[in-house]
């Protein structure tokens, strides 16, 4: 593990103030899918059990909309496979980090993985300089899902009676925040160069073909050309000690 | 009030939990080789990087776009790089985007 930046209180400081902004966002995304599902035909113990046991929003919008086209079962749960595949990386990315948990927390830990869950944790490790499993938990149930399950209530209970998120720009959150903790990750040339690849391809990808399939090709191939990138001395420092994935402080 | 799609959302929970679950359960994971964590360590900011690049610059119906939404998203790209922290960031970005939206300017 590297040098502590910031000791356990202040860095747990930096983690609240950085899920103050997703907060906002999530419940903004929450407020939304509450009301698509209404207006697809949810009731409201059907929205909430979507929330609850799936908890992906992409997913979700995405089976709300395929519910109210009249579109199968079978397509809806083969799709939902597919959108969150991803979770998978996230998921390989932390193992390290959560290795010495018990197997039943990381089990729990697991249903509450999301992007924001992973971004926010992911940083918060850095900071600290070593794992810190209450900080997951905190940015996953305080960050995501408390603000998703309860946005989704009011939505699709409040319908018609709620104001547009999007008037406020809340909708703009997600992928500022996505954005912004990537660059709070990146601490060398592998980094960045793996940055502007899973960019370059996420693009491309998306544009001949599935937006969804372009994130996961360039969370995928940005990697690995991030690793052809010859490595800075302190990178292949790292890199030879087999340092878990959340190694580096913050230059 | 019907509770059909509950069937459907225990469905889609069965087919997402395993994606989240496997690699943080299967034992061994952490005993990967150097070049895999490697891998691992740049799948995050990859990974992220292109989630919010698809958010702002693809449009279903126009393609590739350059909105307010992406002008909010890079000054906030460039306030975390300076203040080496995420709120101030997101404040500007809502900021810039519910003033555009306000003025009519999108």
């Amino acid at each position: 593990m590297t040098a502590p930046l910031l000791d356990l209180a202040s860095a747990r400081k930096r983690l609240v103030a950085d899920m103050s902004g997703i907060v906002a966002s999530t419940f903004a995304f929450g407020l939304v899918f509450g009301l698509s599902a209404r207006a697809a035909g949810y009731s409201p113990l059907e929205a909430i059990a979507s929330s609850v046991l799936v908890f992906a929003g992409s997913a979700q919008f995405a089976a709300a909309g395929l519910v109210a086209a009249g579109v199968g079962w079978p397509v809806i749960v083969v799709t939902t496979f597919f959108l969150n595949s991803r979770h998978l990386l996230y998921a390989a990315a932390l193992r390290p980090s959560l290795a010495t948990r018990r197997s039943t927390e990381r089990a729990a830990m697991a249903h509450v993985l999301t992007d924001e869950a992973f971004a926010l944790s992911m940083v918060h490790f850095r900071r600290l300089g070593r794992p810190d499993s209450r900080g997951y938990w905190l940015a996953a149930i305080g960050a995501v899902f408390i603000p998703w399950n309860v946005a989704t209530i009011v939505g699709v209970v409040g319908g018609s009676r709620v104001a547009d998120p999007t008037a406020l720009g809340l909708d703009v959150v997600f992928p500022a925040a996505m954005a912004g903790i990537a660059v709070a990750l990146i601490v060398g040339r592998r980094e960045l160069v793996a940055v502007a690849a899973g960019i370059g391809v996420a693009v491309v990808v998306g544009l001949v073909g599935d937006p969804r399939i372009g994130i996961l090709a360039g969370g995928l191939i940005g990697p690995l050309v991030g690793m052809a990138v010859p490595a800075t001395p302190i990178e292949a420092g790292r890199d030879a000690s087999g340092e878990p994935p959340i190694g580096d402080p913050m230059p | 009030m019907t509770v059909d799609l509950v069937g459907l959302a225990v469905l889609m929970a069965a087919v997402t939990y395993p994606s989240r679950a496997l690699p943080l359960l299967v034992p061994g994971f952490e005993r990967l080789p150097a070049p895999a964590l490697t891998y691992l360590r740049l799948v995050g900011p990859a990974m992220l990087a292109a989630l919010a690049a698809v958010s702002v610059l693809l449009d279903e119906e126009a393609g590739i776009t350059f909105g307010i939404e992406a002008v909010a998203v890079l000054l906030c790209v460039g306030i975390v790089a300076w203040r080496r922290s995420l709120l101030p960031g997101l404040i500007v970005a809502v900021g810039l985007v519910a003033l555009a939206r306000a003025a009519g300017l999108v």
